[in-house]
């Protein structure tokens, strides 16, 4: 038992490292640099790297050559990620792309659509996001009711979506229609790939509670789409979808926020409760304790997981309980950073507040972040169904036909 | 990446998950607990026949010199058993304590017997319902002698020889000292003591200038040398409980499943299954943290504390959880003496106090991490 690489994984591991120290900046040695705030600036950055990436075989590392891809293992895409996080280097446009939009069209798009689109989203030339949320079906995907009807050789789309990541910079998207409401809800959908520029698409970004707006509402007002940007056939749209929405929660995974325990420990030595350094009390230790055996247990549950990767298996389930974990503990140790700066928690200024303000931040970040890409209470069912056997949900709608189904406003 | 057990080691694990499977189905635990057997003989004898408990001693003396890895998934297996059987104190701490702090003498002396099952050993440090601490320790040793009251000691009626954790003078630290005491020498009587778990054997021993020598040798060295032993138990302990925590939530399961109530299963209803959920979430922590326990007990390595700390924080929630959850999944009948519930929730909270509550270990856990972030 170790954490050791294998040969082969060290002398990758080695490769890349000496790539990225010739074409990036390690962000130990970037001090006082930063990426652009400017967003044109930043995506042109984006698409620069990304180009490059694609160039040397490390942009979509699992996919095959033929694609753009590296041709390479899933273990060798962790490595590169493991090794590029430690240089500052622009990411995570596109994620959703790369991660969910492509795949689908990968998995369901004619020889011609893939040809036209995987290698330029591969070089990062054109960018995509997903359209499934709506007002009316968040956790319930399958009850959206962007309307797609058949006028001849093209469809014409009406509707509304929203929490659309990027759309507002986005080149093209995958959109999840209704095209029959006379039948039960997961039968009646399909899938359609758009272009984002086309003036029949409206997008208005979301203020988030947090104030800032990475998210955005997408209006489409007699959008016309020909026939072939459909993926998948008319009413198969569910099941096209599921391409997609597997790879979501993998996307999603990750981050348990900036503030850690160490951070709490640091500041529970420069405040105080009555009279004394906070970090004496009792139930300020059992709190740092918790959330410490979590983290670790974070941590330690991804290395099981790497290591089935490593050794060319499955992944167990063990991988799901990831984001529960993450979310609520990157909530609470937020909330509770706040905490032991008394009266002056309510302060939100980054030059004012600890840690650079990081406890606030992902206080009302985390808000979002456990609804985000499956509710904590999704994602409890999702367990309960797949891991333990347990039925699934009693659904009202299920055999009736989606105009007839049971509707709130 | 290798943050798995071996082939090996797997195949180890199956062994005895069958031969508990087999010979010590629930109805062993509860016949010990209903009865006045001390332990299960014949599933000990069982478990010595398959030369685990000389797993971790080194072949030197009577062992079969494998690591902490191997002790680590049989663990997992009395624990998913709540098996009866005196092996947490036979082995993870009386034979850990001899093996790591035992003069050359001492280790000819007990292990090879500790190794093949003909002796059984047991840990007494706790002097009644106060906390484990130096300045609570009122069982003295001096000219060779042990005098002073040990209560509760788990398997000490059962044990042939006792590791007590003895003042031997000084202040603090330095006052604690660990003895050696051969129970067939005369000088210690044992009186059973009520437990939440009479499925395992709890006596108050009672030492009279019981003949004792020092663990090692050199006194006042006692109180990190039970440190150390603690550290290591508390990652067995932990694999125990991830396997108790993996039988509960299947028991749960299972009467979730079968279980109908207002005309569906009761596992079909969100109140249980999140918190069926909610017992996966605790053992995956407590299996991830456990690893790493492992991985440190095995490597000797610096982060011991910290892992065995982990372990034992996430182990004992896990299953102190699961456990509690299990009966409440089981209604009405899961209250009563013919369910199997009870063992579970019995042996998860003596699990999580053995050998220290969690708000201790908490403690323990954080003086590290204070520590290494003022470093």
């Amino acid at each position: 038992m170790d954490f050791n690489d294998t040969p082969e994984e060290a002398a990758y591991r080695k490769q890349v490292r000496a790539w990225l120290d010739k074409n990036a900046t390690r962000k130990a040695d970037a001090k006082g640099m930063e990426l652009p705030r400017d967003l044109n600036e930043l995506i042109a950055q984006s698409k620069a790297w990304q180009a490059k990436k694609a160039d040397a075989g490390y942009a979509c590392i699992t996919w095959p050559k033929e694609w753009g891809g590296g041709g390479g293992t899933t273990i060798q895409n962790v490595i590169y990620g493991q090794e590029e996080s430690n240089y500052l280097v622009p990411g995570g446009i596109f994620a959703i792309g790369l991660g969910m939009c492509i795949p689908t069209v990968m998995a369901w798009g004619s020889d011609e659509a893939k040809q036209r689109f995987v290698a330029p989203a591969v070089r990062g030339d054109e960018i995509w996001c997903q359209l499934f949320s709506e007002p009316a079906g968040g956790s319930d995907v399958a009850g959206l009711r962007t309307r797609a009807e058949k006028d001849g050789d093209e469809w014409v789309i009406n509707g509304q979506k929203v929490w659309t990541s990027g759309a507002h910079f986005c080149d093209y998207g995958i959109l999840l229609t209704r095209t029959d409401p006379n039948v039960p809800k997961h039968k009646g959908l399909t899938m359609f790939w758009i272009d984002m520029k086309d003036p029949a698409v409206e997008v208005r970004p979301i203020k988030q509670m947090s104030g800032g707006a990475e998210f955005n509402e997408v209006f489409f007002t007699n959008l016309r789409v020909k026939d072939s940007q459909r993926l998948g056939n008319p009413g198969d749209g569910w099941k096209v979808a599921l391409t997609t929405l597997m790879n979501e929660r993998l996307a999603v995974g990750g981050s348990q926020g900036n503030a850690d325990t160490d951070d709490l420990i640091e500041l529970a030595r420069e405040t105080d409760i009555a009279g004394a350094p906070a970090i004496r009390h009792g139930g300020v230790r059992e709190r740092i304790a918790d959330w410490y055996v979590q983290a670790q247990g974070l941590k330690f549950t991804r290395f099981r997981t790497l290591t089935a990767l490593s050794r060319g298996e499955t992944p167990g389930p063990e991988s799901s309980i990831s984001k529960i974990v993450a979310a609520k503990k990157m909530q609470d140790l937020g909330s509770f950073g706040m905490d032991l700066q008394d009266m002056g928690g309510v302060i939100r200024d980054r030059k004012l507040s600890p840690a650079d303000g990081a406890f606030t931040e992902q206080w009302i970040g985390a808000a979002g972040y456990r609804i985000a890409g499956g509710t904590d209470e999704i994602l409890r069912n999702i367990v309960a169904e797949r891991v333990l056997g347990l039925p699934g949900e009693i659904r009202v709608d299920k055999d009736l036909p989606f105009n007839q189904a049971p509707k709130g406003k | 990446m290798n943050f798995d057990f071996s082939d090996d080691q797997k195949m180890l694990k199956e062994q005895v998950r069958k031969f508990l499977a087999d010979k010590c189905p629930m109805s062993v635990t509860r016949r010990v607990l209903d009865g006045d057997e001390p332990y299960a003989k014949e599933v000990w004898k069982g478990l010595v026949e398959m030369g685990l408990t000389g797993t971790a001693i080194p072949e030197e003396f009577g062992g079969l010199g494998l690591g902490a890895l191997e002790l680590c998934v049989i663990a997992e297996e009395l624990g998913r058993a709540a098996a009866p059987v005196p092996f947490s104190s036979s082995i993870y701490l009386a034979a850990e304590a001899i093996k790591l702090f035992g003069t050359q003498k001492q280790k000819e002396t007990w292990l090879p017997k500790l190794a093949s099952g003909e002796i059984v050993g047991a840990l007494a440090v706790s002097e009644g319902t106060h906390t484990a601490h130096p300045r609570n320790i009122e069982t003295k040793f001096a000219g060779g002698k042990v005098n002073g009251v040990k209560q509760p000691v788990t398997d000490g009626g059962a044990a042939d020889v006792v590791i007590v954790a003895v003042n031997t003078g000084g202040s603090g630290e330095q006052a604690i000292s660990l003895a050696i005491v051969d129970l067939t020498a005369g000088g210690v009587s044992a009186e059973p003591v009520r437990t939440i778990d009479p499925s395992r054997e709890h006596v108050t021993l009672t030492f009279k200038d019981a003949p004792a020598e020092i663990l090692g040798d050199k006194q006042g060295a006692g109180w990190p040398q039970l440190s150390r032993v603690l550290d290591g138990a508390a990652v067995l302990f932990a694999f125990e409980q991830v396997g108790g925590t993996e039988a509960a939530l299947e028991m749960a399961r299972n009467y979730a499943l079968e279980r109908y109530a207002f005309g569906r299963q009761i596992g079909s209803y969100q109140a249980i299954k999140h918190k069926l959920a909610d017992m996966y979430v605790k053992k995956e922590l407590a299996k991830s943290n456990a690893y790493f326990g492992a991985m440190m007990l095995n490597d000797d390595g610096a982060e011991l504390t910290e892992a065995a700390s982990a372990s034992r924080i996430a182990g004992s929630d896990a299953y102190v959880f699961a456990a509690q959850e299990n009966i409440q999944t089981h209604g009405g009948i899961g209250y009563t003496w013919e369910s199997d519930c009870q063992f579970h929730y019995r042996r998860a909270k003596l699990l999580a106090l053995t050998i220290g509550a969690p708000i201790q270990w908490k403690e323990k856990l954080v003086s590290r991490l204070e520590a290494k972030n003022a470093a």
